[in-house]
């Protein structure tokens, strides 16, 4: 495919490969934000052709991963009753809450629906006047523009029977986060790119700047992440602390104005509660007062509830980039795709899934026996 | 979660204020994909689309920046390493 192909191209990635390796000559440590980078980074072993001085960290960037227990808990409520057709992303359905999953609740009867788009989901709402359409509005800055549609179609077609359960994430909050730990190891980013195609990035000219880390915009082929991590790398080298970028064929830096305005006027900042992490004060978007009528939380009485995520799983540690997956000892044996225990495993995107899916018959990667072997 | 696909626009069906939508085509699957957030876009541009919605219009000249970015790099490697040789 046009637009695909061209940057999975192995001899221009080599090419890469040896210009990182010219250029660099101290050990450095990067995080890619996004689980999609994650993704292909350990699907195309991107790591493993790097020189041994550079160490690649997963950062939080899966919101299927983020979205907290008792959200899910929640949407678990809602799609057990008896009126409602619960709509949701593919990558929602398996992810455990406190017990039970979506998957389990529609093999019980549950009408559950898995929709490509939330604007299928209004489409149904329009179907079905006398149910309930409840959709599930999770996702980063990339996701928020297409949800906020959807609920402004409803609003606009005189829906009475849609309304969103929302879990929305934002990706600057979390950078600072991880930036401002004591114990933070990552020493410049690669931002993730369809996040910046809607937001732009400037807000993370400040965050640059005050933290002295590079910053990258960075795609999703094998292609854009080499040529993010060389930038990332020779901005270190060259001791700056800039935002550049590296997927300039979709991101501008004012990002899409249509889409911000959007979102903005449906949204408003809330803190979020990030699943493995904890809440993080402004890191996520709530309807407006205006807009409460297509709330599901309120519609169907599930506001309040709160529960306490397990502790066994060390998910928080890997979001944060402090431990990778091999580290943990339930990995791969009490902890599987099949069998979550955490943020990190339950969606395929997550860091812990990608490796169990690609690497877990392969002995330790680099970066963990160099690690171990360092510290 | 974040994934979006490029795909090339076929047709636009629908010029409604919120509801903008084109029939575009992904390596030969065709889907409707709304169009509110490019109102520059039109038949013919490749636009990136994350779950049916269009963010981006991919910049056809920018989309060879990071070949052209290599070429210059190792031109600059390559004239550097001749440069060292006379000296």
């Amino acid at each position: 495919m046009k637009f695909l192909d061209e940057y999975r191209d192995p001899t221009a990635v080599r090419r890469y490969v040896r210009a990182i390796a010219e250029i660099t000559t101290r050990d450095w440590t990067i995080m890619e934000i996004c689980g999609g980078q994650t993704h292909s980074i350990v699907k195309f072993g991107l790591d493993s052709l790097l020189p041994d001085k550079i160490t690649l960290l997963h950062g939080p960037g899966c919101p299927v991963c983020v979205t907290p227990a008792e959200l899910i808990d929640k949407a678990i409520e809602i799609a057990s009753r008896p009126e409602v057709i619960f709509c949701s992303f593919g990558d929602m359905m398996r992810v455990p809450g406190t017990g039970k999953d979506l998957l389990s609740v529609k093999a019980a009867g549950g009408d559950i629906r898995m929709v490509y788009s939330p604007l299928d989901a209004v489409r149904l709402a329009r179907e079905n006047p006398h149910r309930q359409v409840v959709f599930f509005a999770i996702g980063f800055e990339t996701t928020a523009p297409a949800n906020a549609m959807a609920v402004m179609q409803a609003k606009q077609s005189g829906l009475k029977n849609f309304t969103v359960l929302v879990s929305h994430v934002l990706v600057p909050p979390a950078i600072e986060a991880i930036l401002s730990s004591p114990d933070n190891r990552v020493q410049g980013f690669l931002a993730a790119g369809h996040v910046c195609a809607v937001m732009g990035y400037t807000e993370y000219e400040p965050i640059a700047e005050q933290f002295r880390v590079p910053i990258v915009v960075t795609g999703f082929e094998p292609l854009d992440i080499i040529q993010g991590i060389y930038l990332c790398i020779k901005q270190l080298e060259e001791k700056r602390f800039e935002v550049e970028n590296a997927y300039s064929r979709v991101v501008n830096r004012e990002g899409n104005r249509t889409a911000q305005r959007v979102m903005g006027d449906l949204f408003r900042v809330v803190n979020r509660k990030w699943r493995g992490i904890g809440e993080i004060p402004a890191s996520g978007l709530g309807l407006k007062e205006e807009y409460k009528e297509f709330d599901a939380e309120l519609r169907f009485g599930v506001a309040g509830k709160k529960v306490e995520e397990a502790t066994e799983c060390i998910s928080g540690l890997i979001l944060r980039g402090m431990k990778k997956p091999p580290d943990c000892p339930a990995y791969g044996t009490k902890c599987t795709p099949e069998h979550p225990l955490g943020a990190t495993m339950v969606s395929s995107e997550g860091t812990c899934a990608a490796y169990y899916s690609y690497r877990r018959l392969a002995p330790l990667g680099k970066s963990e026996s160099q690690r171990q072997k360092n510290g | 979660m974040c994934l979006a696909i490029p795909g090339k626009i076929k047709s636009i069906i629908s010029d409604e204020p919120l509801s903008r939508t084109a029939r575009v085509d992904f390596g030969g699957t065709i889907r409707e994909v709304n169009l509110v957030c490019v109102p520059e876009a039109k038949i013919g541009d490749y636009v990136l689309v994350h779950v049916g919605m269009a963010l981006s219009t991919i910049d056809e000249t920018e989309a060879q920046q990071v070949f052209r970015y290599l070429r210059e790099m190792e031109d600059l490697s390559e004239s550097r390493e001749s440069g060292d040789e006379i000296s």
